[in-house]
């Protein structure tokens, strides 16, 4: 990560309709809560970024909620392992607690990556990604911005997927 | 309904939306490609992993095969849409299925999987929402990426209200898409089987790659518990390293987006457990992520089109519809006309030939006229007009169609009774010209006469509402036989190329041309030389054309050995001698006919450059004029050499950037495509009679595009060659 990658990131999120902030570890959780459009529901975020600190215990988050909390929510908060500044892309891993499902099927994803993350470009990030399929037989999903379709005449976002995607870059230790 | 009832009535009814989406998607990837830093080589690296994947392929699938399997997955290769639909089928019958929800899949068109699926009572649900759509009006897709650009979002909003009982009517589209969304998100949480299509699989890892905007894809595969994904068996590349190039490349191409708003890269089956969504107790992580996952493989005439070497490029495809929406004839009439059973645009006949088959390509091969604007919009650089130039021959040669006497005995040509005979007309276009002009003035008054007119709709198809060309007496070359050539001290020595129209037809042009290059000191000879070949290979006539193309570069080559470069006036025979005749004669002699030739601006330009005296030709004084480039001459990379001319010798240019005049040497000739040939060409219109244009004169570098623009505009256009000379 360098400090342009992470202005170009923010700037191509602006571009995209998307809205990202900036955090110290220590403010996280206060954040986060301030970003919730409630009821918001969440997957431990500690597991992927690896960090005790970066929890949602303590907010209004529902942590590994139930099906139906799920569908009735309207926040859901997962977090990215890798940013990508020249797309503005989050690389979201589908999990064994849902995390696909709680970034998908909410009108607000709230999205957490590190700003050690972030890289570059799109070849490191699909390089990345290589490295790490071949070893665990991983999958991602690049997400960039919300979803959108322009099926139905002209362009709408939210389509299936959420209309309004909000990122999180904490900085790091 | 005839062929040119069907494009007027689609032209009527559909036309209007498949433009305006169409074009949008095509100025967006002109400024999306725009953006990134090596666009070439990106392209470049793209086409080398197709060509060696397509290569390598029976050892990919093998690979492939392995990883897949030692993910927990089954692949399944079928050797046709039956196959591959009894596979699905048991799929869907072992799982007890009732309901499948799919996400938008080409390959699962071809194999008509929902009719199939439906036949034994499943229900089949698309949650693309365009494709839903579709399915709600029982119509075919219009558009390989946006299936329902030819519907109007009022259109739309009619089909709801019919089919739905909403409490309010639905307007807006946003409107229409939450609708959309809810309705269809119940059905998909209610599913069992989720079907996908793939843009891509890579070998190594058994991994897919899903390019997708709204959301479903990823809906589709998490929601369920049996994933079965369809793709042709030409998706598998070797390594998860080489999806990079396609992800950067096919949203830019496509609708014009950096990149859609999805790219989900899944190795299933994938981790996501599956749930009961009704259940309000069990936390999602304590759900079991208990998913089946089938691969299934579509040969469908694929491998032998691998084995086909001109329709193997077609493989390389990743369907991204730039070839669509960069064809003026695509965006007139959309997918609906300009398809087949599937595919549409400009690479469906590669498609529909290999697997459909001659008679299904026919049906709309003959919309491609050869402009090449989607050549350097394919982001694997597959030479698209060429695989229909080589569809059109295989379909003329297998009509047996008895060629009749008149044509035979006015055209003698390779072709063997092949081509039907208007084809044959319109190829031996060099015999007509050298007979008119022969006889002219009485070719041409006999010509006018309605009876003439009458006869020729009905025999040859050309539509009598086309003003013909009227053939010179005195050729360009017999003009320029007569009379000294004038330069004492020559910094270069050319052959002035006497192409067709300009020696028959516009021979104006091509004095003009001789005497601007004498002013800048050039030595100019214009010898007998044979037609390029253009007009049979825009046919499709391509034994005849590489006839012509030998001759011309047997014509040729005594004055290459003698040190002249070859300057051609028409761009579209000058694109045959640089890139065309590739593919007609052999290397070396194509290698120097290649590099020594120049389009006439382009070597004026050169020669200004080189320090030619600039006030031997007339001046601009700041005029305004308005310039119309030549389809292939821009593929070529070559309209800037006549604006930098004009701008340097003070004229103030505008230039038009539609992507084609419509006329398209003989196509708007054509009885069939009249209509449409104007209805492109009015978008050219629109740009010359635009406010700030209007009043300024004319010039284009093609023939065609002159002949079409003075048909549609009072303003009578010129070759820009014309107004350098007094
Ligand atoms: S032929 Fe090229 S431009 Fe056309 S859809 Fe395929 S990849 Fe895209």
């Amino acid at each position: 990560m360098s400090t342009s990658a992470l202005t170009q990131f923010e700037a191509a999120l602006d571009e995209l309709g998307a809205s990202a902030t900036h955090v110290e570890r220590d403010a996280f959780g206060d954040h986060v809560e301030e970003l919730l459009d409630p009821p918001a529901v969440g997957v431990t975020l500690e597991e992927t970024l690896g960090d005790d600190a970066l929890s949602l215990d303590g907010t209004s988050v529902s942590v590994d909620p139930t099906p139906v909390e799920l569908r009735e929510a309207t926040t859901g908060v997962t977090a990215a392992t890798l940013g990508i500044a020249d797309y503005g892309s989050v690389v979201l891993t589908p999990t064994t607690r849902g995390s696909e499902l709680v970034s998908l099927f909410v009108d607000r994803h709230v999205v957490v990556v590190r700003a050690s993350d972030v890289v570059d470009d799109m070849k490191t990030a699909v390089d990345t990604l290589a490295v790490e399929f071949r070893e665990t037989g991983g999958s991602a999903i690049v997400a960039t911005g919300p979803s959108a379709t322009a099926d139905m005449g002209e362009l709408v976002q939210g389509a299936h997927g959420p209309r309004e995607v909000h990122v999180v870059v904490v900085e790091d230790e | 309904m005839s062929k040119a009832d069907d494009i007027r009535r689609l032209m009527r009814t559909e036309g209007a939306a498949v433009a305006a989406n169409a074009q949008g998607f095509n100025e967006g990837r002109y400024a999306s490609v725009a953006e990134l830093d090596d666009y070439e080589g990106l392209k470049a690296e793209a086409r080398a992993i197709k060509e060696d994947a397509i290569e390598r392929l029976p050892e990919l699938l093998d690979q492939l095969r392995e990883s897949v399997e030692s993910n927990g997955g089954t692949m399944y290769v079928a050797e046709d849409a039956a196959d591959a639909n009894d596979y699905i089928r048991s799929v869907v019958a072992d799982r007890d299925a009732d309901r499948v929800v799919k996400s938008k899949s080409m390959t699962s068109e071809e194999i008509e999987v929902n009719e199939a699926l439906a036949a034994d009572g499943v229900d089949v649900v698309e949650t693309d929402l365009g494709e839903w759509v579709l399915q709600l009006a029982d119509e075919a897709p219009s558009h390989i990426v946006a299936p329902a650009i030819h519907k109007s979002r009022e259109a739309i909003a009619d089909l709801f209200a019919e089919r739905f009982d909403t409490d309010e009517p639905l307007e807006t589209a946003e409107d229409l898409t939450h609708f959309a969304r809810e309705r269809l998100g119940e059905q998909i949480v209610d599913a069992q089987v989720g079907l996908t299509g793939a843009n891509f699989l890579t070998a190594d890892t058994g991994s897919m790659a899903l390019v997708t905007s709204e959301g479903n894809a990823r809906k589709t595969v998490a929601a369920t518990d049996t994933h079965v994904a369809v793709a042709g068996v030409e998706k598998v590349v070797p390594t998860v390293e080489d999806l990079r190039p396609f992800v950067e490349l096919i949203g830019r191409s496509g609708t014009g987006q950096d990149i859609t708003s999805y790219v989900s890269l899944l190795t299933p089956p994938v981790d996501t457990p599956v749930v009961d969504f009704t259940d309000d107790e069990t936390p999602l992580s304590a759900f079991d992520a208990d998913r089946e996952f089938h691969l299934v493989l579509i040969d469908n005439g694929r491998m032998g089109m691998r084995e086909d070497d001109q329709l193997r490029e077609t493989l390389y495809c990743i369907r991204c519809s730039a070839c669509s929406n960069s064809c003026a004839n695509f965006q007139s009439v959309g997918g609906h006309a300009f398809g087949g059973e599937t595919y549409s645009g400009g690479i469906a006949t590669g498609w529909e030939a290999g697997i459909e088959g001659y008679d299904t390509a026919a049906e709309f091969n003959d919309l491609c006229t050869g402009c090449t604007r989607c050549v350097n919009a394919c982001p694997v650089g597959i030479d698209i007009p060429w695989i229909n130039t080589v569809v059109r021959d295989r379909i003329n040669r297998r009509d047996d169609e008895a060629a009749e006497w008149l044509v035979d005995g006015l055209t003698p040509d390779e072709e063997d009774e092949g081509a039907p005979l208007q084809k044959r007309f319109f190829g031996n276009f060099e015999t007509v010209a050298k007979l008119g002009s022969l006889t002219a003035p009485v070719s041409n008054w006999l010509a006018k006469t309605d009876a003439s007119r009458w006869a020729m709709d009905l025999a040859l198809g050309i539509d009598p509402r086309r003003e013909l060309p009227e053939f010179q007496r005195e050729t360009l070359v017999d003009w320029f036989a007569g009379r000294e050539s004038r330069v004492a001290d020559p910094t270069r020595r050319v052959v002035l190329y006497p192409d067709l129209y300009t020696n028959h037809v516009q021979v104006e042009r091509g004095k003009a041309a001789v005497r601007v290059l004498e002013a800048l000191s050039v030595d100019v000879v214009v010898p007998p030389v044979p037609s390029s070949g253009r007009a049979p290979y825009s046919q499709g006539m391509v034994a005849t054309a590489t006839d012509h193309a030998e001759r011309v570069s047997d014509a040729l080559a005594p004055h290459l050995d003698d040190g002249r470069d070859v300057v051609v006036v028409e761009p579209s025979d000058h694109a045959m001698f640089t890139r065309e005749y590739a593919r007609l004669v052999d290397e070396e002699p194509f290698a120097r006919l290649s590099a020594n030739s120049y389009e006439i601006l382009e070597y004026v330009y050169g020669l200004l450059e080189n320090g030619a005296d600039e006030s031997a030709v007339r001046s601009g004084d700041g005029a305004e004029i308005a310039y119309h480039s030549h389809c292939q001459q821009r593929t070529l990379g070559l309209e800037t050499y006549t604006v930098g001319v004009l701008e340097r010798l003070g004229y103030d240019v505008a230039t038009t950037d539609v992507e084609c005049c419509g006329m398209a040497g003989s196509f708007g000739y054509k009885s069939d495509y009249y209509e449409l040939s104007m209805d492109v060409g009015e978008r050219l219109r629109d740009q010359l009679v635009a406010d700030d244009v209007r009043d300024r004169p004319v010039v284009a570098s093609g023939t065609s595009c002159l002949e079409q623009i003075d048909s549609l505009l009072e303003r009578q256009p010129r070759h820009p060659v014309e107004l350098l000379v007094e």
